[in-house]
């Protein structure tokens, strides 16, 4: 046989591998330039303390969670009994930011379904959320001691990224000085 | 009023020749009064990726992202930012993802060379076919063959050489 004759058929298997490999990405998650970076530093009030701010500085030395959420998220009420759950162990601090919302709404929504957050903290407009590359709510980040984000989730948590990946990273992160 | 008008002109031919993108970023901010500016804003905004709607420009999208982006970029104008710092506050936040036009980089190597390379690829190989075929064609005729063939011309086909 025509050795020639197999040049077509090894790049059709080159191509047919490389689409295979694409089928299995989600072009959705964008990698963010943030994971190893300082956290973005804010300063915004508090969901259901208006007159109480609450900054990024008073977080240094220890390990805590942004969860970025809204009332008009629909999927953050997919990920929310997940949240409760999770709320319950009392493994880590969840600050919630809430992105984009009218106040008073988000406090209705976590009235009505459970305030899994420690705080929430208010971005009206969404400039926090700029800073830290928010693009599709909901989003978690892991934040360690020394305010630096070491991990990004994007789309709702579920209880398989929650045990596989945040969870065994904040023990980790809890445990380095 | 005289004095204003032909300027006034000017930004309307701006935005039509601009199209599109144009109309929907004058939608952004309608008070955007600067020509250079809005020049400046257009052309940043055509080059900076929504990340709602991955195949739209922020100038092109309406997803709320788009327009926070925008007024980003129409406040860091009206700051006196460059279009380099402004390019670079979106990189920061969201990686090179942001740019319609990806940096040349050793990752980024492939994409940009990727079309050359074929071409080049493409014609080396057409090179070799049609050179192969000519000198297939070319060949001279053995002394043997040229004497069957005088002999199939002469008519006597069964008398072989």
């Amino acid at each position: 046989m025509n050795r020639k004759l197999l040049i077509p058929l090894a790049l059709f298997g080159v191509l047919f591998a490389f689409l295979m490999v694409g089928l299995t990405l989600n072009p959705r998650e964008v990698p963010s330039p943030l994971i190893g970076k300082p956290a973005p530093a804010f300063a915004l009030v508090t969901l259901h303390q208006p007159e109480r701010k609450l900054a990024t500085t008073d977080l240094k030395g220890q390990v805590w969670l942004l969860n970025v959420w809204a009332s008009w998220c629909v999927s953050c009420r997919v990920e929310h009994p997940v949240l409760m759950e999770f709320a319950k162990s009392k493994l880590v601090p969840i600050v919630g930011l809430n992105y984009k919302d009218k106040p008073d709404e988000g406090i209705a929504w976590l009235k009505q379904y459970g305030n899994p957050y420690d705080v929430s903290v208010v971005d009206r407009d969404g400039r926090v959320g700029i800073d830290w590359g928010v693009y599709g709510v909901p989003e978690t980040f892991v934040v360690d001691k020394a305010g630096v984000i070491r991990h990004k989730h994007i789309g709702p948590v579920d209880a398989a990224a929650l045990e596989s990946r945040i969870m065994p990273l904040v023990r980790e992160l809890q445990r380095a000085s | 009023m005289t004095a204003r008008l032909p300027r006034w002109i000017a930004v309307l031919a701006l935005a039509a020749t601009l199209g599109v993108r144009a109309v929907h970023a004058a939608e952004a901010l309608p008070t955007e009064q600067d020509p250079v500016a809005q020049a400046r804003a257009v052309k940043l905004e055509g080059e900076l990726r929504c990340l709602v709607c991955q195949n739209q420009t922020i100038a092109e999208s309406n997803a709320e992202l788009a327009v926070d982006l925008r007024r980003q970029v129409r406040e860091q104008i009206a700051a006196g930012r460059s279009d380099a710092e402004i390019i670079d506050y979106m990189t920061a936040r969201y990686g090179d993802f942001v740019l319609y036009r990806p940096p040349l980089k050793a990752i980024t190597l492939l994409l940009w060379a990727g079309p050359a390379l074929l071409v080049v690829l493409g014609g080396w190989l057409l090179l070799r076919i049609v050179r192969e075929r000519r000198a297939v064609d070319t060949a001279p005729l053995s002394e043997a063959d040229r004497a069957r063939a005088e002999a199939l011309l002469r008519g006597d086909a069964e008398k072989r050489a």
